[in-house]
C-alpha cells in the first residue's frame, strides 16, 4: 500500500517536472508575442475606452473572442450597433483565415487530449505562426509547450487591452482620426499579404469585387453582395485550375 | 440593462460564436487523418487575401474620391503606410506612423 503511493506521487512529480519544463521551453517563444501584444492591445484598449466601452467590455471581448483584427472590426459593430446577423458574416469572412490555420494543426494537436479544446481556441494568427513549426525536444511533450505558448500569449494580449483602457482614461489631448488605426492594421496586412508573393490575384479580386460592389449597392449594403462576389469568383478560379490539371 | 447593452452584448457573442466556428471546424470535420477536400484547402489558401482586401475597401468606404481635397488625408497616409511597410516591413511602425500622420493631417492641415 505505502508503496503504491509512493509511486503515484512520484509519477505526479515527474508530470509537474515536465509541466515546468514545457513552460521553460515556451517562454523565449513568446517574448515577440509579448511585445506586439501589448502594443497592439493597449491600442485596441484606448480605442475601446475613446468609443464608451469600458474595462468590462474589453475585458470580456479580449477573454471570450481573443481575435485581433475581428475585435478591432468589432469597435465598428459596436459603435454602430449592427445587426447582428451582418456582425455574424463579417466575422466568418474576417476569421476563414482560421479553417487554414486549423487544417495546418490537425496532426499536430491530434494527441492533446484534454489540453486539445483550448489549443485549438487559442489559435490567434501569431500563435499560429509559432506553434506551426515548433519541435521541442523529444522528453517534453509538444502540446504542453503549445499550450504554454497559447495560454502566456492570450494572458499578454488580456493584459495588453485592459492596460489600453486604464490609459485611454488618462489621455487628455484631440483623438480624432485615431481610429484611423485600423484602416492602417488592415493595409499593413494586405501589404504582407502581397510581399509574400503568393495570392494577388484573391487579393485583386476582394478589392475591384468590394469597390464594385460600393459603387452598384451603396456604402451601407455592399458587403454580403461583395462576399457573395468573392466566393463566386474564387470558386470560378477553382473550376478553372481544376480542367487545366484534368486537360 | 437597456436595449443598447444587450444588442452589444449579442453582437460580442456572435463575434466569439464564428471565431469559435473558424477555429474548431476543420477538426471536426476532420478528425484523425481524413483527407481535407480540395475546394476547402483551396478556399482556406484563397479567402485570406481577398477578405483583407475587402476590409480596406470596408475601412475606406466612407470617403469621398471624387473631391479629391476630402479624400487627401486617407490617400496621404495610406501611401505613407504602404512605403514605409514595403520598406521597413516592421508593422508596429507602419500602423503607429500612419495613424499619427492620419491624425495630424485631419486635426490640423485638412479642416
Amino acid at each position: 500500500m505505502e508503496n503504491r503511493e509512493r509511486t503515484i506521487t512520484r509519477t505526479r512529480r515527474a508530470r509537474v517536472t515536465v509541466t515546468i519544463r514545457a513552460l521553460k521551453h515556451a517562454f523565449p517563444r513568446t517574448v515577440p508575442v509579448m511585445a506586439g501584444y501589448l502594443v497592439l492591445g493597449a491600442a485596441y484598449g484606448i480605442l475601446m475606452n475613446i468609443n464608451g466601452f469600458g474595462i468590462w467590455w474589453t475585458l470580456a471581448i479580449s477573454v471570450f473572442v481573443y481575435a485581433g483584427s475581428l475585435q478591432y472590426l468589432g469597435i465598428t459593430f459596436l459603435t454602430a450597433m449592427v445587426n447582428p446577423v451582418y456582425a455574424f458574416f463579417m466575422s466568418l469572412m474576417l476569421n476563414a483565415r482560421h479553417l487554414f490555420y486549423g487544417l495546418s494543426m490537425l496532426d499536430k494537436y491530434r494527441d492533446a487530449g484534454k489540453l486539445k479544446p483550448y489549443l485549438i481556441f487559442a489559435l490567434t494568427d501569431e500563435t499560429f505562426s509559432i506553434v506551426c513549426h515548433e519541435e521541442p525536444p523529444k522528453s517534453i511533450p509538444r502540446y504542453w509547450v503549445c499550450f504554454w505558448i497559447s495560454i502566456l500569449d492570450h494572458c499578454y494580449w488580456v493584459a495588453g487591452t485592459v492596460i489600453g483602457v486604464l490609459l485611454g482614461s488618462l489621455i487628455t489631448f484631440d483623438t480624432t482620426g485615431l481610429d484611423f488605426a485600423l484602416t492602417a492594421l488592415f493595409v499593413v496586412i494586405f501589404v504582407d499579404q502581397w510581399k509574400s508573393g503568393h495570392g494577388h490575384r484573391a487579393a485583386l479580386t476582394g478589392v475591384a469585387a468590394s469597390v464594385l460592389c460600393v459603387v452598384i449597392f451603396g456604402q451601407s449594403a455592399f458587403i454580403i453582395p461583395a462576399m457573395i462576389l468573392i466566393l463566386a469568383a474564387i470558386t470560378w478560379d477553382y473550376k478553372k485550375s481544376g480542367k487545366e490539371i484534368e486537360a | 440593462m437597456s436595449g443598447h447593452t444587450v444588442q452589444g452584448i449579442v453582437i460580442v457573442a456572435v463575434m466569439a460564436a464564428a471565431t469559435l466556428l473558424t477555429r474548431f471546424l476543420p477538426f471536426i470535420l476532420f478528425p484523425a487523418g481524413k483527407k481535407t477536400p480540395q475546394y476547402i484547402s483551396f478556399l482556406g489558401t484563397t479567402l485570406p487575401y481577398a477578405t483583407i482586401g475587402l476590409l480596406v475597401v470596408y475601412c475606406l468606404k466612407g470617403v469621398n474620391f471624387i473631391s479629391w481635397l476630402h479624400a487627401m488625408p486617407e490617400i496621404i497616409s495610406v501611401a505613407a503606410i504602404v512605403l514605409l511597410h514595403v520598406w521597413k516591413g516592421n508593422s508596429l511602425l507602419s500602423i503607429g506612423a500612419g495613424t499619427v500622420i492620419y491624425m495630424v493631417l485631419v486635426q490640423g492641415v485638412f479642416r
